[in-house]
């Protein structure tokens, strides 16, 4: 846009300013809104980490976060469950994608119904049905002995493996879909060119197509990883009180003990650590498509 | 036979040689699909104990869920909430993503990160913070502080859906009709929403799915006559498996449907 020169300019600059402020202004409900509801709250608690009990300032709750062992074990099992769920949705969601992404569009779209039934479905439904599914006289126990495949109940729920399960079904859906549409961007003619010079269909996957689809199976995997950090409801009743991750530690914190700085500072740090992968995401990938999957 | 010796794609691998493939995915399918389904026929079983397939069937769940007052008050209060939330999200988002959207402003950027923040923070962190701040200001348990904090969580979801709208747009649409007279919220309103309905409409259906399935805000802020549907099923999934639950389940899994069928339907139709 060119700048206007003459008497009026400076009129005329100072109305387009006035009505970019005035337009700027729309998004004051909702920032006034996400100020109260969620800056001034987590800043607070931010605030009564750094407080001990006779509101003086201190780090004991992050002291104790270091010397407790059952704080330190909450983070490592937060880390290792959603390490472990990452994983396991790569080796599922990876294949899946793939031979989606080689269907004609139609019958992907109808394939795609399946990825997207579960990932609106209510979390609680979700994680009543896996409770009914997996219980020592449920479904899958009950079937699995009729056909014989083991004798005695398998321990399915109410442990780790239940948490795994119900926490794979949530994320897998989030891993699906960035990885997919990689693939679906992935030009044909790449691969007819590696077969051209001589390369086998599994050779030309793994030097052409699994290095193309990479960022977004990078993508996908962070935004699990990230997202599973944070799981409370799934561990609470899949884990049946054995599974305690960083987020059921601090709502057992505040239930049971009111201990507002020993629930924040873990929140704080919990928060830091999501921050931290995130920035450190967004420098390898590009964050749009991170947010991407959550959006439709 | 001959699909199975067909090349699958250019590269000549034989639909044949995939098959293992075919039958994972296939798996992995069902894998997603069967607890949301399994959920249904088991809400029709007459028997208090979990068994698939039913031995008989019974509408006892459903009358169970219908005749109780908790849970009828409960799902009042979703409806409520999720329909409050919906309004104002809808209402904030909008105007925020159109806000930056045509302000274009040097701090735009920032502001866009402060209104996505909801999405990154752990949903844990923000409950307890709302919690806190709540009991200080005594909005626990109240319908007020519960759409407040839904409406919090919705707003970027809002924004996302109608921003990217707002990118296809072409804003010289809004330019032609203000030249022709029209007032800058005239050609809005004439203009602009027509063309972007769709996605506004969706997201108003994605923020209330967003209130009428939040679980863990409303276990802090919600409670006594004010409890969402989403807070007695957790405590009740977690004192014991009640297959009430089973017949609240499928009328939920219908609601969504039925919504993102709409929503999904309607994106559709603005990509055509």
């Amino acid at each position: 846009m060119s700048h206007p020169v003459g008497p009026n300019a400076e009129g005329l600059r100072r109305d387009a300013l006035i009505e970019r402020l005035a337009l700027f202004s729309l998004t004051g409900p909702a920032l006034l809104l996400v100020t109260v509801t969620m800056l001034l709250p987590v800043g607070w608690l931010f605030w009564l980490s750094f407080l001990n009990d006779a509101g003086a300032f201190s780090l004991e709750h992050y002291h104790r976060m270091l010397v407790q062992p059952s704080y330190g074990r909450a983070f490592r099992m937060t880390f290792e469950i959603s390490f472990i769920t990452t994983a396991i949705c790569i080796v599922l969601g990876y294949p899946l994608a793939y031979v989606l992404s080689q269907l004609p569009r139609r019958a992907a779209n109808i394939c795609m119904i399946a990825v997207m039934l579960p990932f609106w479905t209510s979390l609680l439904v979700r994680t009543y049905a896996w409770l009914v599914l997996l219980q020592r006289q449920g479904v899958i126990n009950s079937w699995g002995m009729k056909l014989g495949l083991w004798d005695t109940p398998l321990a399915l729920v109410h442990n780790l493996n239940g948490t795994l399960i119900g926490m794979v079904h949530i994320m897998l859906p989030f891993l699906v879909l960035p990885v997919y549409a990689s693939m679906r961007a992935i030009d044909k003619d790449y691969l007819k060119a590696a077969a051209n010079l001589g390369a086998s269909p599994t050779r030309a996957f793994w030097l052409v197509f699994l290095p193309l689809s990479l960022p977004g199976l990078l993508a996908g995997s962070l935004m699990v990883f990230i997202l599973c950090l944070g799981f409370y409801v799934t561990p609470a009743v899949l884990g049946g009180g054995k599974i305690t991750m960083v987020a059921n530690r601090i709502a057992t914190d505040i239930e049971l003990f009111f201990n507002w700085g020993a629930a924040s500072s873990l929140g704080v740090v919990l928060f830091i650590l999501t921050g931290i992968i995130l920035y450190v995401a967004s420098r390898i990938v590009r964050l749009d498509r991170l947010l991407g999957g959550g959006g439709a | 036979m001959s699909w199975l010796s067909r090349p699958a794609t250019d590269t000549h691998i034989t639909h044949g040689r995939r098959l293992w493939l075919y039958v994972l995915a296939g798996l992995i399918l069902l894998f997603l699909m069967l607890p949301t389904l399994i959920v249904i026929p088991m809400s029709f079983s007459e028997s208090q104990y979990l068994e698939f397939p039913p031995r008989e069937w019974s509408l006892r769940w459903y009358r169970n869920y219908f005749n109780s007052t908790a849970w009828m008050q409960a799902t009042v209060t979703s409806f409520k909430a999720g329909f409050l939330t919906m309004i104002v999200a809808t209402l904030f988002g909008t105007m925020a993503a159109y806000g930056l959207h045509a302000a274009r402003l040097r701090f735009s950027g920032l502001i866009l990160g402060i209104l996505l923040t909801p999405i990154i923070v752990p949903v844990i962190l923000v409950g307890i913070g709302i919690f806190y701040v709540y009991v200080k200001i005594k909005l626990v348990n109240s319908l007020i502080g519960l759409v407040l904090a839904h409406t919090m969580l919705a707003i970027p979801i809002v924004m996302m859906v109608v921003s990217s709208a707002l990118k296809s747009f072409d804003m010289n649409q809004e330019r032609v009709a203000r030249s022709l007279g029209a007032s800058r919220i005239r050609a809005f309103f004439l203009v602009t929403l027509p063309q972007i309905r769709f996605s506004v409409i969706s997201g108003a259906v994605l923020a209330f799915l967003t209130s009428f399935d939040e679980v863990i805000v409303s276990l802090f802020v919600s409670g006594g006559a004010n409890s969402t549907l989403t807070r007695n099923m957790f405590n009740a999934l977690r004192d014991q498996i009640d297959p009430t639950i089973a017949a609240i389940s499928t009328l939920v899994v219908l609601l969504t449907s039925m919504l993102l069928a709409i929503s999904q339907f309607l994106g559709n139709d603005q990509h055509r």
